[in-house]
């Protein structure tokens, strides 16, 4: 292939996926609003299209049309800056997740990822650890106490979460031998799940993931009892958006790596024992990254409709004298199953 | 030859442009009529007092730094990982006796107390000791207010 071909090929699969993203981050605030009505037996959205489908996109209008306040006490360019990177980032580490395996279309194989690089977890860990910065920036930009205290608050929280993430992910490095994503999907072939494999670290990560995303019951950043809003208090039209969008983006950035690292990715055990056709097991493939990712995203919005919020102390408590032993002890248990059964 | 990392750029050049072009074209419909009142910061519909940047706890400096140190582990610990299955029992005993320190690092600052979130002991002064006693005057309660 030429380089023409190769960057047109590129644009289009970066094009499809951020479209295809933005789709469901929208829809995901449309049934997490659904979700949380039938939690609490209420209608919830019913008004715009059919039963509320339209909402989103209604939402997204209104933002688009409302004023945008910049305060007076705040330092203006930072202000601006904090929702951009929060955005930026949230979109840009979609870029390694592989939905299936490669295809072959018109003559060339396709990988199902932006790009297959060879480290493309370490990418994920480093943007992932960017995005502490679009938050501590907005609450220290705003000029406001609460978001003051929700940034700090937050980055604290996202620091102390993020090093039994690095522990746990380093289990699965331990029994892939490798940084590149499709190489730890394809290492979890069958049942050999990491989730099976490793529980503690599937729980340890899971947990953490919570805590990155600043999800209930971790949402301590924005607690709305004490904080208002927290760090996005004085934020409003376009850029508000842009922080909602950026937390639903990371949510279904999490969901599509607790299933890549730990639920075997596109992985269908046995699906090759049963003599399907190859196009037909590719699409069940992709089809099951799916289904595993609206199964953790709807775990994602179960727990925030059943789990009261921590208190702070709880929260740090938990970050380093739980969360850090167990996945440091995770280490060292998929260390001694590869030891004991080669795996 | 466009590697992977070529790639990632494009997706990051494209996201970066996709965002600028949201919060722009947001600009050119939206209004913007600002007045004195709308540009204050919220504080609860009063009045803002004193500087929006107020002092907070020393333990998040604390848990910041611990936060470098174990970070900097996890670093080191992943070209272990990627080698771990070529090395066989050399490499788990490496990695036991680096865990092991980590480790005793850990306990260290667990028994130092850094990890507490709430350990400061704050010596309050009762006002009901204070009153009990005799000559309440208001200047000796203010002293034993400054002594305690």
């Amino acid at each position: 292939m030429t380089l023409l071909e190769i960057t047109i090929i590129t644009m289009i699969r970066i094009a499809i996926i951020i479209s295809v993203l933005l789709l469901t981050v929208s829809y995901l605030v449309y049934f997490e609003r659904k979700i949380s009505a039938w939690t609490q037996n209420r209608i919830g959205p019913n008004r715009v299209g059919w039963r509320g489908a339209l909402q989103p996109f209604a939402d997204v209008g209104k933002l688009l049309l409302k004023e945008d306040i910049i305060p007076s006490a705040s330092n203006k360019s930072i202000h601006t800056l904090a929702p951009f990177i929060t955005l930026v980032i949230a979109f840009s580490t979609y870029a390694v997740i592989p939905i299936g395996p490669n295809v072959t279309l018109f003559g060339y194989d396709i990988p199902l990822a932006v790009a297959d690089v060879n480290i493309g977890i370490l990418y994920v860990l480093a943007l992932t650890s960017l995005g502490v910065y679009g938050i501590t920036l907005a609450g220290w930009s705003s000029g406001s106490k609460y978001s003051l205290i929700g940034g700090i608050r937050s980055s604290a929280q996202m620091i102390s979460y993020e090093v039994s993430m690095g522990f746990s992910i380093a289990g699965v490095v331990l029994v892939a031998g490798s940084l590149s994503p499709i190489t730890i999907v394809e290492s979890q072939y069958g049942w050999m799940w990491n989730a099976v494999l490793q529980p503690i670290g599937f729980i340890t990560f899971a947990i953490s993931a919570f805590a990155e995303t600043n999800r209930l019951p971790f949402d301590l950043p924005e607690a709305e009892p004490e904080l208002v809003g927290g760090y996005h208090t004085e934020y409003s039209s376009m850029k508000f958006a842009s922080f909602f969008l950026a937390e639903y983006a990371n949510m279904i950035i999490a969901s599509a790596l607790i299933v890549t690292l730990y639920l075997g990715g596109w992985q269908v055990p046995y699906i090759d024992k049963l003599g399907l056709g190859e196009t037909l097991t590719v699409l069940i493939q992709i089809g099951s990254f799916f289904v595993k990712m609206g199964a953790v995203l709807f775990f994602f919005i179960w727990v925030r409709w059943s789990i009261p919020r921590f208190r702070y102390d709880q929260l740090m408590s938990l970050g380093w004298k739980v969360m850090f032993p167990l996945s440091l002890f995770n280490v060292v248990w998929v260390a001694v199953l590869i030891m004991l059964f080669n795996i | 030859m466009l590697t992977e990392f070529g790639k990632i750029f494009i997706f990051l050049l494209l996201a970066i442009g996709f965002v600028g072009i949201a919060l722009f074209a947001a600009k050119l419909i939206r209004p913007h009529r600002p007045t004195k009142e709308k540009l204050l910061i919220y504080e609860c519909g009063e009045n803002v007092e004193g500087s929006p940047w107020v002092k907070f706890n020393i333990r998040f400096y604390v848990v910041a730094l611990i936060f470098l140190i174990f970070d900097v582990e996890v670093v080191l610990l992943f070209p272990w990982a990627l080698t771990y299955q070529e090395f066989g029992f050399y490499g788990f005993l490496v990695g036991v006796i680096f865990l092991l320190i980590l480790g005793l690092g850990m306990a260290y600052e667990w028994r130092k107390g850094d990890l507490n979130w709430d350990r400061t002991k704050p010596n309050i002064p009762e006002l009901s000791k204070i009153l009990t006693n005799k000559n309440v005057s208001n200047v000796k309660i203010d002293e034993q207010i400054k002594e305690s």
